[in-house]
């Protein structure tokens, strides 16, 4: 099976129990089981060639230039974390399929379970590095969501808060130091950064890149001081923790360690780091764990020490000790995940995980009993089980270590966390199991039905299996240290033998097993003294430093969001021009060598006209209608000189636009105030005008900068220049480049001006469905109202004309391809032409003589266009690839037909269908107000008595 | 000519900018309209000026002017359009349900902005719908 189609499985899948939960539950998980059986079956299809040494590989480039590549490779460590996830994944499936209540929406669990294994599948698959952070960010987005899953539970919220914010805060950190490592060895793919090892030493970035990344796998695997979160997550069901929280994502973490311990590990920072860091995991998780009375919160914290165990020996940075870390998270993962399970069983039938009141369940849960007692007792380090061969590498890779100058440090620390170890678990078989029967349960205990006990009841088989025959695992854990050690190291001629002689890892192995029985002996006052240890409280001080950040933040955002949106514009035009002008007096420049045009007085005389118009409307801006008048001089002026300028296209549109939007606010300005009131001081007003000049300083400066040089690259212009004619068939360049070469941005911008028109009518609505429509009907005008309404020879004027104006339109945009014109400014003539009528007839008028919706106008136009875009497609092209030929219909001329004429058409009616939406939407608005609603054109009065009632008009 | 061109996006600039830092929403709106014009004129001149070298292709000429920054005005011209008519929609929304054009926050403790010279008919409720949008 493709690699591909290994890690796309499951988030396939992830669809199906959502939909499968309404044929049933039993439906619905055996959905989910066989997509990871599915996925299973192909990942094993490759295990003979991964177990001879090849590695599999696949490739998609995905956005070569960012070096961001769909690589997949599978080699020995691949294999061997993707067997752990799918295998151990199914077990949990089914195991959640009994341990989930009626209540509990199954779909839901199962979906975000696959999304988590597809996600974790990708990790250990990837061979990109960004990838992985995608992969990464994924796993704790779904982590979040299975802590979390009973929504209900505060803990649950509170725990999947927390695991978001600690691992995603390390995930971000993780991103930083990836992009280090790639930009270091020149490529983001693993087996490529695997090979630069020296380069990536002796590099200056090696020790950021370092911090960073191990940032992001120790919040992810629970490290000190980031092992806070793990026990705050067992607030997720049951299979989560078996599942995330002990077998798998726990391990990304060390799983990336492992994939980078070729090129990261061997410096003294990874030693001193990983080492140390892991080591204090160790001791200290397992110490707590002595003392935790909630069952899972004891697992968890035990699940913290094994993690700080394995970290600790990948620091080590000897091949030796990379092969004990990849047996121990074999063992780890089967005998860990089988206590969680049994752990949700106890919950399950007993109704609590409280310790003290548990005990005695050996005889009422036989086959429970078994099985925790086994598993236990692999995590004790017993031998005969699989448990105690890792624990005894892990010993003789201590007694050997030096950290500090001290020889005595690591192995005693290591002897202590094995004693705390094995004080752990036999405190979960004698406290949970042994003892006396109890009466007081809160339920009544017995054991579950086979598919609750059966999954962790595999995983114990695995266990003693491993344990008595370890040479079963011995080709795997091989194949698996060679993967990991790569090109730096060669895999030690070890056995892993149950008896290897009298040692000082079995002197130490025993010294903690007794150790641990006497601690458990004398587990009662020991108790009572850890008790009255004040210490600190790792959830107390998270949520402290985050309730800072949150008060810090609001602060932040209060202090600069206060309300003021002129504060806001003020900051940013300052803040945009020192910013340009920073990036100008620090930036190189080529030399303004470019011949200027000659100064000419018609363009003079623009300009005064311009500037003059401007200033008065700085000045008069109180004036609203007086403020509109002067825009409007400044539109056409500015219309003009794009015509002058050489831009015939821009002077058409800038015109037809500037009568709308004149239109507009004129509509508008019927409903608000006629004045501005003076408010600001002129202290105020000098602040915003020099706030004014210097960002004017900054735009004409950088503008005449542009203007004088060169261009500084080789322009793209001349290709659309050059094949407008040959590949777009029209001699209009602007307008071919609109509706051929960046056809799909027009199409883009057509979409975007009809979503407007839809926001102003939809806006309208409301305003028309609330309180403002009481308001609006006891509006009176606030000025005298024009005695003609209509004036008769405007009404007459704009009927003789409108077909006149549609022909020009029909002319602007048959000619638009070779000529000036085309789509947008036909469409903005014809609705100027409409939007006449409606003024010189009346709106009820004009409204009672519209056909066609207008929203069905814009919808037809994004329609034609994306359908001529498609056309495309039934000749085998790219979605709106253009052809045109030259037909001769006699009588007539030889005459051009293009596909991106279609294309224009839609153009045409979206901008026609946006344009009169938004007029429409403020003349209805108008109606509203109480005014005279003319129903017959060339009415001077309506109101008046003897009107016509008959209608009049065709 | 270049000169012209770009002191006519600073004056453009200028005032835009003068009027957006105003206190009511209807010359903000003009202010933004004039830095409509200014950014479009800026992007249509970073393909340099030229006279007389419309980008229509004809037998025998040879140069012409960029048609590239054109093309994307153009477009500009026409949204802006749409973005000037959501925005006038906005405000027109806000002003008829509150009474009020301005367009910063009241800060607490801060008096009753002066009335507006509307001899509109009495608004009844718009005190409270004041405070409820605040």
């Amino acid at each position: 099976m493709s690699l591909f189609l290994i890690v796309a499985l499951p988030f396939l899948g992830a669809l199906l129990p959502g939909l499968m939960i309404e044929a049933g539950r039993r439906a619905c998980g055996l959905t989910a089981l066989f997509v990871s059986l599915a996925a299973f079956v192909g990942l094993m299809v490759h295990v003979p060639a991964v177990m001879s040494g090849e590695v599999i590989t696949a490739q998609i480039n995905w956005l070569p230039e960012f070096g961001l590549n769909l690589n997949l490779f599978l080699d020995g460590l691949g294999l061997f974390f993707a067997m752990l996830i799918l295998g151990i994944g199914m077990l949990v499936i089914v195991y959640a399929r009994y341990y989930l209540s009626r209540d509990d929406n199954m779909g839901e669990f199962y979906t975000y379970l696959l999304l988590f294994q597809g996600a974790m599948v990708g990790i250990v698959l990837c061979d990109n590095i960004l990838l992985l952070l995608i992969f990464w960010e994924m796993t704790s987005l779904s982590s979040f969501l299975l802590i979390g899953f009973w929504k209900h539970l505060a803990e649950g919220r509170q725990g999947a808060k927390m695991a978001l914010t600690v691992t995603g805060m390390g995930g971000l950190a993780m991103v930083g130091g990836m992009l280090m490592l790639g930009q270091i060895a020149g490529s983001y793919d693993i087996q490529v950064i695997l090979q630069n090892r020296e380069a990536i030493q002796s590099s200056e970035l090696y020790l950021p890149a370092l911090l960073l990344i191990l940032l992001g796998c120790f919040t992810k695997s629970a490290q000190f001081p980031f092992h806070f979160w793990l026990p705050h997550a067992m607030a997720a069901p049951t299979p989560v923790s078996a599942y995330l929280h002990s077998a798998t994502m726990v391990k990304a973490g060390i799983f990336l360690m492992a994939r980078l311990w070729p090129v990261l590990s061997g410096t003294d920072a990874w030693f001193m780091i990983v080492t140390s860091a892991g080591l204090i995991t160790m001791v200290l998780g397992a110490l707590i764990a002595i003392f935790k009375n909630d069952l899972k919160a004891l697992l968890a914290f035990s699940t913290v020490s094994h993690l700080g165990l394995i970290t600790m020996l990948l620091g080590v940075g000897t091949p030796y000790a990379a092969m004990a870390a990849v047996f121990h998270i074999l063992n780890h993962a089967t005998f860990k995940a089988a206590l969680f399970m049994t752990a949700g069983i106890i919950d399950h039938e007993t109704h609590t995980r409280h310790i003290p009141a548990l005990g005695g369940l050996r005889k009422l849960m036989p086959v429970t009993f078994t099985i925790a007692t086994l598993a236990a007792l692999s995590m004790a380090g017993i031998p005969l089980l699989n448990g105690f061969l890792s624990k005894e590498m892990m010993l003789e890779t201590a007694a050997h270590l030096t950290l500090f100058d001290s020889h005595l440090l690591v192995p005693v620390a290591a002897t202590v966390g094995a004693l705390f170890s094995a004080a752990y678990s036999f405190r979960y078989i004698s406290h949970v199991f042994l003892g006396p029967v109890r009466d007081e349960y809160p339920a009544h205990p017995h054991d579950p039905p086979r598919g609750l006990w059966g999954p962790p009841a595999l995983l114990v088989v695995l266990v003693v299996v491993i344990g008595l025959a370890p040479f079963l695992a011995e080709p795997l854990v091989v194949q698996v240290t060679a993967a990991v050690l790569g090109s730096a190291g060669e895999v030690p001629e070890v056995h892993l033998a149950i008896w290897h002689g009298v040692t000082p890892a079995l002197k130490m192995s025993g010294i903690a097993v007794v150790g641990g029985i006497l601690l458990l002996l004398a587990y009662a006052p020991l108790s009572k003294i850890w008790e009255a240890l004040p210490r600190p409280e790792a959830k107390a001080i998270f949520d402290a430093i985050i309730g800072g950040c949150v008060a810090l933040s609001g602060r932040v955002t209060r202090g600069l969001h206060n309300g003021s949106f002129t504060m806001y514009a003020a900051i940013f035009a300052l803040t945009v021009s020192a910013l340009g002008a920073h990036a100008w007096f620090t930036g190189q420049t080529s030399a303004a060598t470019r011949v200027q045009l000659p100064l000419e007085p018609l363009p003079l005389a623009g300009w005064t006209l311009l500037v003059l118009a401007t200033g008065f409307l700085c000045f008069m801006h109180r004036d609203r209608l007086l403020a509109l008048v002067l825009m409007g001089v400044v539109g056409v002026i500015v219309s003009l000189g794009f015509n002058y300028l050489s831009a015939p296209d821009l002077a058409l549109t800038q015109l037809s636009v500037e009568v709308v939007t004149i239109i507009l606010l004129l509509l508008a300005l019927n409903f608000l105030p006629k004045r501005t009131p003076a408010e600001s001081s002129s202290g105020g007003r000098l602040r915003d005008g020099l706030i004014g000049v210097v960002a004017g300083l900054c735009t004409s400066g950088l503008a005449y900068a542009i203007m004088s040089r060169n261009f500084a690259f080789e322009s793209i212009s001349d290709y659309h220049l050059e094949n407008s004619y040959k590949g777009g068939g029209g001699t209009n360049v602007v307008n071919v480049t609109l509706v051929d070469f960046r056809g799909f941005d027009t199409f883009g911008e057509i979409i975007v001006l009809g979503i407007a028109a839809l926001i102003i009518y939809a806006l309208t609505e409301a305003l028309l469905g609330g309180p403002v429509r009481a308001r609006l009907l006891n509006r009176r005008p606030d000025r005298p109202r024009a005695g003609d309404a209509h004036p008769l020879m405007m009404v007459v004027a704009t009927r003789v004309m409108l077909p006149v104006v549609l022909m020009v339109g029909v002319y602007i945009f048959l000619r638009g391809h070779n000529e000036p014109g085309g789509g947008f400014i036909a469409g903005l003539i014809v609705a100027i032409a409409v939007v006449v009528q409606y003024m010189a007839s009346g709106f009820a008028w004009a409204d009672a003589r519209i056909r066609y919706p207008y929203h069905g106008i814009i919808g037809a136009g994004v329609l034609v266009a994306g359908l001529t875009g498609i056309g495309a497609w039934f000749f085998g092209k790219p979605f709106l690839t253009s052809a045109f030929g030259y037909f001769r219909i006699p009588p007539m001329e030889e005459f051009e037909l293009a596909t991106a004429m279609g294309f224009d058409v839609g153009v045409f009616l979206a901008v026609v269908g946006a344009v009169m939406l938004s007029l429409e939407s403020y003349a209805r608005l108008a109606r509203r107000s109480n005014e005279i609603v003319s129903d017959h054109a060339m009415d001077i009065d309506p109101s008046r008595d003897d009107a016509p009632t008959e209608e009049q008009e065709g | 000519m270049e000169l012209l061109v770009a002191s006519a996006v600073g004056v453009l600039t200028a005032a835009g900018i003068y009027l957006v830092l105003r206190l009511r929403t209807f010359p903000v709106i003009i202010g933004t309209s004039l830095l409509t014009y200014a950014v479009n004129i800026f992007l249509f001149a970073s393909g340099r000026l030229a006279v007389n070298q419309a980008p229509i292709l004809r037998d025998g000429v040879e140069t012409y002017t960029d048609p590239l920054p054109q093309a994307l005005v153009l477009t500009a011209i026409v949204i802006s359009f749409g973005m000037t008519a959501v925005v006038v929609m906005i405000a027109l929304g806000a002003y008829l349900s509150a009474d009020d054009d301005h367009v910063n926050l009241r800060e607490e403790g801060q008096p009753e902005p002066a009335r507006l010279d509307e001899p509109d008919a009495p608004r009844p409720g718009d005190g409270a719908t004041r405070e409820a949008l605040q």
